[in-house]
């Protein structure tokens, strides 16, 4: 599957419309120059050839250098990386932290005005444009309230407070997309487990009600919810491209959009391996999750 | 072609639902208060978009630099944008460039998930080809992946809705793999193959018949998706071109003057979210009522 996503990325890169080599002479470059240019980025040789490269320099653990700039593309990689994990585990947490609760309960209270209050909010979770969500919330609490910074991002060297500040934001508005969604899961998974004869043995043998919820109900309707947690990473990963461009955070998303758009090929290229990684490195975790979780599923 | 296909999209979307809303309407508002809502919103943003000419509205791109930033007023309901443009006849005018993006792509991506789905989920040997190229594509991020899509092909709609098919189809063709696999084992498959049916018939009188629940419930999830692409892609600047006012290009370019005129982007973006929650509550509501056994699933 990596490979599909290489050789995907490597294809859609190259028929687009745009050429690197123009765009780094200039406008007032001459046709020659151009063409020494292209040469030098190797961007004249046939394009098996140039595949066959990049998967060699990948084996070697080299993502190729910048075509601006001479940056090597793994330690821009690596420069932008920490504000993106910082802000995806934020958002992360945040997002199971809200989820798991209101999710028990909804599941808990079927049928209520409670669960249905819970589960309106969470189909406008996902229905909210992210965007928009960020921007209103820089509106209100950063522009009008002024507790927190609009937009920005420091490191945490530099003061671990102002790195939280700085991140609040946009990593409620990252989360709200997959807390709905785990939301719904949540619930959806409490009320069949509610119903079963082992839930109904521990309320006949006077357990409180609290135990019965977390220890009988959830640890094992938490199969599926895992299941969901892990989706919701790919989904973080989109929403992050979002809410970096809209809070100006320096991450990988808005690294792989400006490449995009100055069609830096070994930019695009590495960001985009580097996150298909992740993605598959998720899904694995998720899998080996079900082994810890519940004790029939051996690998 | 493609506008033939975007009109006739229109048309089998919403025609069997307007007729069916006017049948069961007081029925459905009974007996599924949730559902009822959620179908009212989208067939108000359907009404909105038709008639958009008559609603009190100007010429979305009707420049007036003199009367720029002015906040809403009776004059310009959702205020005015910075080349002094009305910001509630933009808002208007680009729920029809958003709903038909929607329309389009939710029925191109549904029928060639049928196609796909069919095959891949009938022959062994397309599932483990085209399945392998599906997760590809999946595995890209969505937002990223359409705004490369358009680096491509360059800002249009008709671009924007191809752009969002390929994006969506790999999810679609899942969903419709997963019910035709299921289906397949079913005894009343054995049983056409006993009584000598070919395989063509097999899949169209027995197989896709049964698919149609899932296939409608699908389609509503990749409208509600496509609307909310559509935006992100134009707001991160890959969209339709600035002319055309859709819900996502007015809030792009709204998005500099945050702190000075928010309503830029508070209103369409009201409309956007309204939108999106009616499509997805109309859907949700939609599979309980057609498939009770996936109700448990979400």
């Amino acid at each position: 599957m990596l490979l599909t996503v290489v050789v995907f990325v490597f294809f859609v890169v190259r028929l687009t419309p745009g050429d690197p080599a123009a765009i780094l002479a200039g406008p007032d470059a001459r046709p020659w120059e151009v063409e020494a240019l292209r040469e030098s980025l190797g961007l004249n040789r046939p394009l098996i050839v140039q595949l066959g490269i990049w998967f060699r320099d990948i084996a070697q653990g080299d993502l190729g250098t910048s075509t601006f700039g001479k940056h090597k593309v793994l330690d821009l990689i690596q420069q932008r990386m920490v504000p993106t994990i910082s802000l995806a585990i934020m958002a992360e947490v945040l997002a199971v932290g809200m989820a798991i609760p209101l999710g028990v309960i909804a599941g808990w209270k079927a049928g209520t005005l409670t669960d249905r209050s819970i589960m309106i909010s969470a189909v406008l979770g996902y229905s909210i444009p992210v965007f928009w969500l960020g921007l209103m919330l820089i509106y209100l609490f950063a522009v009008n309230l002024n507790w927190v910074p609009a937009a920005g991002y420091t490191p945490p060297s530099e003061g671990f407070g102002d790195y939280l500040m700085h991140l609040l934001l946009p990593a409620i508005t990252t989360a709200v997309v997959a807390m709905a969604l785990i939301t719904r899961m949540t619930r959806a998974t409490m009320i069949e487990t509610l119903n079963e004869d082992y839930v109904r043995t521990a309320r006949a043998k006077g357990l409180p009600e609290k135990v019965v919820l977390v220890r009988h109900a959830l640890r094992n309707a938490a199969l599926p919810i895992v299941t969901v947690i892990g989706l919701g990473v790919a989904a973080l990963l989109s929403g992050l491209v979002v809410t970096e461009a809209v809070f100006a955070i320096p991450g990988l998303g808005r690294l792989l959009v400006d490449s995009i758009t100055s069609r830096n090929y070994p930019v695009i290229q590495g960001t985009t391996l580097v996150i298909s990684v992740v993605y598959v490195f998720v899904n694995l975790l998720v899998d080996l999750s079900y082994a810890a979780l519940d004790p029939r599923i051996r690998y | 072609m493609a506008k033939e296909q975007r009109a006739t999209g229109l048309s089998i979307r919403r025609a069997p639902k307007v007729r069916g809303l006017l049948k069961a309407s007081g029925q459905l508002a009974k007996s599924n208060p949730t559902m009822a809502s959620g179908l009212v919103i989208v067939l108000l943003m359907v009404l909105i978009a038709i008639s958009a000419p008559v609603l009190f509205t100007e010429d979305p791109n009707a420049v007036e630099p003199r009367n720029r930033f002015v906040g809403p007023s009776t004059d310009n309901w959702f205020g005015t944008d910075v080349v002094g443009r009305d910001v509630y006849s933009r808002t208007i005018y680009g729920s029809r460039v958003s709903l038909i993006v929607a329309a389009a792509v939710a029925s191109v991506t549904t029928l060639s998930a049928v196609v796909v789905g069919l095959l891949v989920g009938y022959y062994r040997w397309v599932d483990m080809a085209v399945m392998r190229i599906m997760d590809g594509l999946m595995s890209i991020p969505a937002i990223l992946l359409a705004i490369a899509l358009m680096a491509v092909f360059g800002g249009s709609v008709q671009n924007v809705i191809i752009a969002l098919c390929v994006v969506e189809t790999p999810r679609a063709v899942r969903v419709m793999r997963a019910a035709v696999l299921g289906l397949k084992e079913e005894m009343f498959i054995d049983a056409a193959r006993a009584v000598g049916a070919p395989t063509y018939r097999i899949l169209a009188r027995h197989i896709l018949p049964n698919t149609v629940a899932p296939l409608i419930v699908l389609a509503t999830f990749i409208a509600a998706s496509a609307i909310l692409l559509e935006a992100y892609v134009s707001f991160l600047g890959a969209g339709v071109s600035q002319e055309t006012p859709t819900w996502g290009s007015i809030m792009a370019q709204g998005r500099q003057y945050l702190s000075r005129a928010v309503w830029i982007i508070f209103f369409p973006g009201v409309f956007l979210t309204l939108t999106v929650l009616g499509i997805n509550i109309a859907g949700d509501g939609l599979r309980d009522m057609l498939d009770p056994k996936l109700r448990r699933r979400m």
